[in-house]
């Protein structure tokens, strides 16, 4: 259970300076304000891609998370430590992809509302549910994204990188979040042809996670 | 000795090109309900296929690269991945001229022609990673692992008109759908023209593969000279 300590390891220093969580919630809020001049927040249709709205927002958020996840470990060599400790990559791996799931998920429950406020959007009806879809999209852009954080964290240009091999890769998982999310919100159940949406998120994380559990370590030695 | 297989090979691709080129203009008739502009299936489909060739050897490569610590499949890797991206770009660029005559857009998000491109730039982010790191070995491991992860894109494009209902054709080669959808002629000469892109693809591989060599020993001599 070393994962665990992990994670509350990276929770705790996170919760203490708030860094990337402030700036994190910050950006999603100006995203969210952005989204209103592009088109008119008042129209009907926002409902039809409210999801697609959303999860763009989080996929920002995101980013600024995940970028932090190694990047944290880099002063005072804290990554070089943390290798060299009998703590295998998967468990490494395993806690960092928690620490950040969370943080995002709080960043998620938080927008949630503000986007409803924003956008004249109902979502409280089908909050459980919701709930589930967006578990299930994090899960799976933070998986890839932390093997990505881990790949780029020694690069001087990994701000830049990390966005731009994460965004393609986790499309699978981005485009069948953000379409069940788009159903939800609309006040309706997942069901019949929309299994498929759900299947295709369920089987990305379980296909990512098992792919990055295998090949972290080989990113991490060194 | 290579020089003169790259030699052979050229002229070889070449020929094939050429005589490939005049049957397409010359010897096959128009297709029935498309006309004339169907002619850019014959490089639209094999650039396709020589592309997920080379993406298919850059996986292997890549696996074998974290297997056997061997730089050379990291190059092989390399080479095929910057091989494949230009075929992709064949045929990105051939869809859309044929789309623009038959559909009359450029573009149409369909799940096709969205997961051609988001392949595209996967691999892109490959090459821009490969850039980003300096150390050959580290370069080397972190884009073994991407390009693991890259092929899932691939996989994906190729399921993608049968998972979603696309605007994009549906599969015409008989041996994937098992029924004879296109004159066999037609069919015979997309292996033709898809033979002669793969020895293409195979020759700018090699083409590739040398220049890297190079790159390497001239590396070496020039780390000797400032040792000296």
């Amino acid at each position: 259970m070393v994962f665990l300590q992990i994670a509350a390891k990276d929770l705790r220093s996170e919760l203490r300076t708030k860094e990337s969580l402030n700036a994190s919630l910050s950006f999603a809020v100006v995203i969210l304000l952005l989204f209103s001049f592009a088109f008119d927040p008042s129209s009907e249709a926002v409902a039809e891609f409210s999801g697609g709205l959303l999860w763009l927002v989080f996929a920002f958020a995101g980013a600024l998370i995940l970028n932090r996840s190694f990047a944290r470990e880099l002063p005072n060599d804290c990554l070089e430590v943390l290798i060299a400790s009998p703590v295998s990559g998967a468990q490494l791996f395993l806690g960092k992809t928690i620490a950040s799931f969370v943080l995002l998920l709080i960043i998620e429950v938080i927008c949630l509302p503000i986007f409803g406020i924003f956008y004249d959007i109902t979502w409280l009806p089908q909050a459980l549910p919701l709930l589930g879809i967006f578990a299930l999209g994090t899960w799976g852009m933070t998986v890839l994204g932390t093997l990505f954080s881990a790949l780029t964290v020694n690069l001087s240009l990994r701000e830049l990188m990390l966005p731009m091999l994460l965004y393609p890769l986790m499309l699978p998982a981005l485009m069948a979040a953000m379409r069940l999310t788009t159903i939800l919100l609309a006040g309706n159940a997942i069901g019949g042809g929309d299994i498929v949406w759900l299947r295709l998120l369920i089987g990305f994380d379980i296909i990512f996670t098992a792919l990055s559990l295998a090949l972290v370590e080989t990113i991490l030695v060194r | 000795m290579t020089k003169n297989i790259r030699l052979g090979l050229g002229v070889l691709v070449g020929l094939l090109l050429l005589r490939n080129l005049y049957v397409i203009l010359f010897n096959l008739p128009d297709e029935m309900e498309q006309g004339p502009i169907y002619r850019i299936f014959y490089y639209h489909l094999p650039a396709f296929f020589a592309a997920i060739v080379c993406y298919i050897t850059a996986l292997v490569a890549s696996s074998l690269y974290l297997m056997k610590k061997n730089l050379r499949y990291d190059a092989i890797a390399m080479a095929a991945t910057e091989v494949g991206l230009a075929f992709a770009a064949v045929n990105l660029i051939t869809g859309m001229i044929w789309g623009r005559i038959s559909w009359g857009i450029w573009w149409a998000w369909d799940a096709r022609l969205t997961w051609a491109l988001i392949c595209w730039l996967v691999y892109f982010g490959y090459l821009m990673l490969r850039q980003a790191i300096d150390d050959p070995t580290e370069r080397a491991k972190n884009s073994a692992v991407l390009s693991i992860f890259a092929f899932v894109s691939v996989a994906i494009t190729y399921k993608a008109i049968e998972w979603w209902r696309t605007q994009h054709p549906g599969p015409v080669l008989s041996i994937r759908t098992g029924q004879q959808l296109i004159d066999p002629v037609m069919e015979n000469m997309l292996y033709m023209n898809f033979l002669a892109l793969a020895t293409l693809a195979v020759l700018m591989v090699i083409i590739r593969l040398n220049q890297e060599e190079m790159q390497r020993q001239i590396d070496g001599l020039r780390r000797r000279a400032h040792a000296i």
